[in-house]
């Protein structure tokens, strides 16, 4: 049991991260107090061309001088600082969030189309599974994911989070069974370009993450949920399949209803089972996944957990939750409740 | 009784109180066990082979076995196998011939893994209200999907998929060749799972005209001795199998006593009546991985690209090297055959002691085909003592796409296990040419047991499945996360890539 919600404002309108604040406390039910986080897009406009590295060092020797040194081997690295934070009496400081603002020398990755996105991936699997002390836990453009232990309210003051302006934002309130207490577990996760929060357990992990890792990803979070950025971004970016043809991957519709589509649709979705398969996502879950371009809302194939959509006008709401929604923005319309396996996608419009 | 010779195996005693003398255990044991002195049954133990078909037709329950009623003095290394075999040999100076799969009291690792069910944090779906999809495609599967998506959201697929053969269930029903069983339990398979959507195989043994109407769910195999293959057999099939090694016997080749070479057999086979059917250790065609790569696409060729080919090896200590060479092959799908496959007929030496279990070997193989990026060019099938439908959640679990059975199916026919298949004298007309002995096999009957046997063991899957969360077979597929092993070593957890109970 966990809390979701995620927003877009399809022309890029910026909102501050407090009405998400709210929301997200409103469903404190839904949590334990032991992690929230908030992912926002848009946020860093004046390093937009840089990746925004968030990194949880333990402390700012040893692990710290290891990333910088692998940092500067790969790129250069246009400024960086400590995220700044506000002590708050419910939160436990656990790790110093900092963040670079980054730029990847892109002739060193022989062999990728997209050799930017390729050296940020394999410095984030590589500190994450071999820098003790170091964990980046965001890693795309002009975005940034903030999370710790603690009640979303405290989270969201500890990093002042209404000082940020972002046209996206996702936020999660968890109520951990597996790794309670550990910043690192808490949502929104985030792999380059793709953030996601996560309300379930996926009981085909095992089969997920073999598929993931025989693909070149490394699963060092310890979390069902990671697997869910990484398959986006293998199916998504390295496969180049728009989002509803992801969403049918990993939610795919049922043998027998796929055996009574039209021809041509039969065909595709007969096709994406097959060949994508170990990325089908069974067990219960709500997901609402974002990128620079928008956020795709989903749940399992059966809907065994709760996922609501709300609309006003620019704005898509996605959320466990319609009291939720109705803090954010209490003139929403169009409430409703998406059929299980079928995505709600909002998309920026430019 | 013959001086000198051996204690008895078995010992058969009729209840004289309960016997109605009506020589129905006399009619009915092909190996003479029972014969009529006056009005009196007289019993010579000997030849029994515990067959059991005396006692199930027995009408008062009288008849009684014993095994081993006089034992040797005991010995923990010089067993009475032990001993008994080396008497034997001392006797013929011949090899030791035997039936069924290995018969040493190897540790089994199915009975040390143990599956996982959803408490509270997720919910276990109900097969009984929620869909369940157990559907099965085996063959090569595309590493991606390439689309198009045109500007009206059409979407217009570039990839084009190859044939998989689709499955219902991921039972199937393992190579037995016509010669090896008889025409009427081969018939009982065939309309087995054409009732439940699933294939089996031909084995090494042709395909026998009365098959012909359940063509669509046979694979057709060729072995090394190439019996019964021509490109009738080959279109015939829904698939096509080589056959490299069997898990009974690895490194040798198919044996038919010519005690079972009959007419019928001999046709169906293109072999003369009554001679040994020994097919060669090695295909003489196939010396090496690219022999067999050219042999997959010779037979791809003669059937146009429209069958998968699969290959099956016996499970051998590199297997999973083997399988890796397999997948960049045409072949389709690799069938991995555990050491406790069975046999009509093989050298016991071979049977008991060449290979190793299917659980280690169907997890070293999909994950040597993962660290390389091609498991999805070929489906994985796990045979080889599989007894019921929690050793296939497990295989499953470890690894494999579908699994084939064999003893199970014919257990499922009145098989009690006896292991003597190799004389041809099966009283339940299952491992026999003799008419008298095949005609007491009715298919009609016999093909709804077996069709019930894949029906539980599908039911009892879904079962398993629904009780971890899971609806769809391709989530249970090589997630070693629901399982733990209970009591075994950590360098068989460490092959497995399962935790221990409790971590």
């Amino acid at each position: 049991m966990c809390g979701i919600i995620g927003v877009i404002d399809r022309k890029r309108a910026l909102m501050d991260g407090s009405s998400i604040r709210d929301a997200l406390s409103l469903m404190n039910e839904r949590g334990s107090g032991e992690g929230a986080g908030y992912a926002a897009y848009g946020i860093y406009p004046d390093f937009q061309d840089c990746y925004a590295i968030h990194v949880f060092f333990d402390n700012l020797v040893e692990p710290k001088s290891r990333v910088d040194h692998m940092l500067h081997k790969w790129g250069r690295i246009v400024h960086q600082e400590a995220i700044p934070t506000y002590e708050q009496d419910g939160l436990k400081r656990s790790h110093i969030p900092w963040r670079y603002f980054f730029k990847p020398y892109s002739d060193l990755m022989a062999g990728s189309t997209t050799p930017e996105d390729d050296v940020m991936k394999y410095i984030v699997m590589e500190t994450n599974s071999n820098i003790q002390g170091a964990l980046i836990f965001s890693s795309g453009k002009n975005m940034g994911v903030f999370k710790a232990s603690g009640w979303p309210e405290d989270v969201a003051n500890f990093y002042r989070i209404e000082d940020y302006k972002g046209y996206i934002w996702l936020a999660h309130n968890r109520y951990p069974t597996n790794t309670p207490g550990w910043w690192g577990g808490a949502h929104p996760f985030n792999l380059l370009d793709w953030a996601v929060v996560h309300n379930g357990e996926i009981t085909s992990y095992g089969t997920n993450r073999r598929y993931v890792e025989s693909n070149g990803y490394t699963c060092s979070m310890f979390t069902d949920t990671e697997v869910v950025a990484y398959l986006f971004d293998l199916l998504g970016r390295r496969h180049g399949l728009p989002e509803d043809v992801v969403v049918k991957a990993l939610a795919p519709p049922f043998w027998d209803e796929i055996d009574n589509m039209p021809e041509k649709e039969q065909e595709l979705n007969h096709a994406i089972r097959l060949t994508y398969g170990p990325a089908l996502m069974n067990g219960p879950f709500a997901i609402v996944v974002a990128t620079h371009e928008g956020i795709v809302g989903f749940t399992d194939r059966i809907k065994l957990r709760p996922l609501v959509i709300g609309e006003n006008e620019d704005r898509l709401y996605i959320s466990s939750e319609e009291a939720a929604i109705r803090v954010m923005d209490p003139e929403v319309q169009n409430i409703h409740m998406p059929r299980a396996g079928e995505p709600v996608i909002g998309r920026v419009i430019v | 009784m013959s001086l000198g010779s051996v204690p008895l195996k078995y010992k058969v005693t009729i209840d004289r109180e309960q016997c109605m003398h009506c020589m129905r255990c006399i009619n009915n044991c092909s190996y003479g066990v029972f014969h009529r002195e006056d009005d009196r049954i007289i019993i010579d133990s000997r030849k029994c082979t515990a067959c059991h078909h005396c006692i199930s037709m027995c009408p008062r329950d009288a008849i009684s076995l014993q095994e081993r009623p006089v034992d040797y003095r005991s010995h923990p290394l010089w067993t009475a196998e032990a001993r008994e075999d080396i008497i034997n040999q001392a006797r013929t100076g011949k090899i030791i011939l035997a039936g069924m799969g290995n018969a040493k009291p190897y540790p089994v690792i199915f009975d040390r893994l143990v599956l996982d069910a959803c408490q509270v944090t997720n919910p276990s779906i109900d097969p009984l209200r929620e869909p369940m999809e157990l559907r099965t495609y085996i063959g090569k599967k595309p590493p991606r999907l390439e689309i198009d998506k045109k500007d009206n959201g059409d979407i217009e697929m570039l990839t084009k998929l190859t044939p998989n053969l689709k499955l219902e269930t991921p039972i199937m029903i393992g190579h037995m060749s016509y010669g090896a069983i008889s025409l009427n339990a081969q018939l009982s398979l065939a309309k087995a799972v054409e009732k439940t959507g699933t294939f089996m195989g031909t084995g090494e043994g042709g395909l026998h005209e009365a098959i012909y109407p359940y063509q669509k769910n046979m694979i057709v195999q060729v072995a090394s001795g190439r019996f019964g293959v021509d490109i009738n057999y080959l279109e015939r099939g829904a698939a096509i199998e080589i056959k490299i090694g069997q898990g009974a016997k690895p490194g040798i080749g198919g044996h038919l006593p010519g005690e079972k070479v009959c007419q019928d057999v001999s046709c169906t086979r293109m072999i003369p009546l009554g001679s040994d059917a020994i097919s060669p250790a090695p295909h003489h065609d196939i010396y090496s991985i690219e022999d067999l790569a050219q042999l997959v696409r010779s037979l791809k060729e003669a059937t146009e690209w429209k069958k998968p080919v699969f290959v099956k090896i016996a499970a051998v200590h590199n297997a999973a090297a083997i399988a890796a060479g397999i997948a960049r092959s045409s072949a389709d799908a690799v069938v991995i055959d555990g050491f406790r496959g069975g046999s009509g007929a093989t050298p016991k030496v071979f049977r008991d002691n060449v290979g190793i279990p299917i659980e280690a070997a169907v997890a070293s193989v999909d994950q040597k085909l993962k660290d390389q990026g091609i498991r999805n060019k070929i489906s994985v099938i796990a045979s080889g003592g599989i007894r019921n439908s929690a050793d296939i959640a497990k295989s499953i679990a470890l690894g494999a796409d579908a699994v084939y059975i064999g003893t199970g199916a014919l257990i499922a026919m009145g098989c009690r296990v006896c292991g003597q298949c190799y004389r041809g004298m099966c009283p339940w007309g299952i491992a026999t040419q003799r008419q008298e002995l095949v005609d007491r096999l009715d298919p009609e009957i016999e093909s709804e047991h077996v069709a019930n046997l894949i029906r539980s063991w599908t039911l009892e899957l879904s079962e398993l499945m629904g009780a971890a969360g899971i609806n769809s077979i391709e989530s249970l597929r090589s997630n070693r996360s629901r399982l733990r092993g209970y009591m075994l070593d950590e360098g068989t957890l460490d092959v497995l890539q399962v935790k221990p109970v409790g971590a």
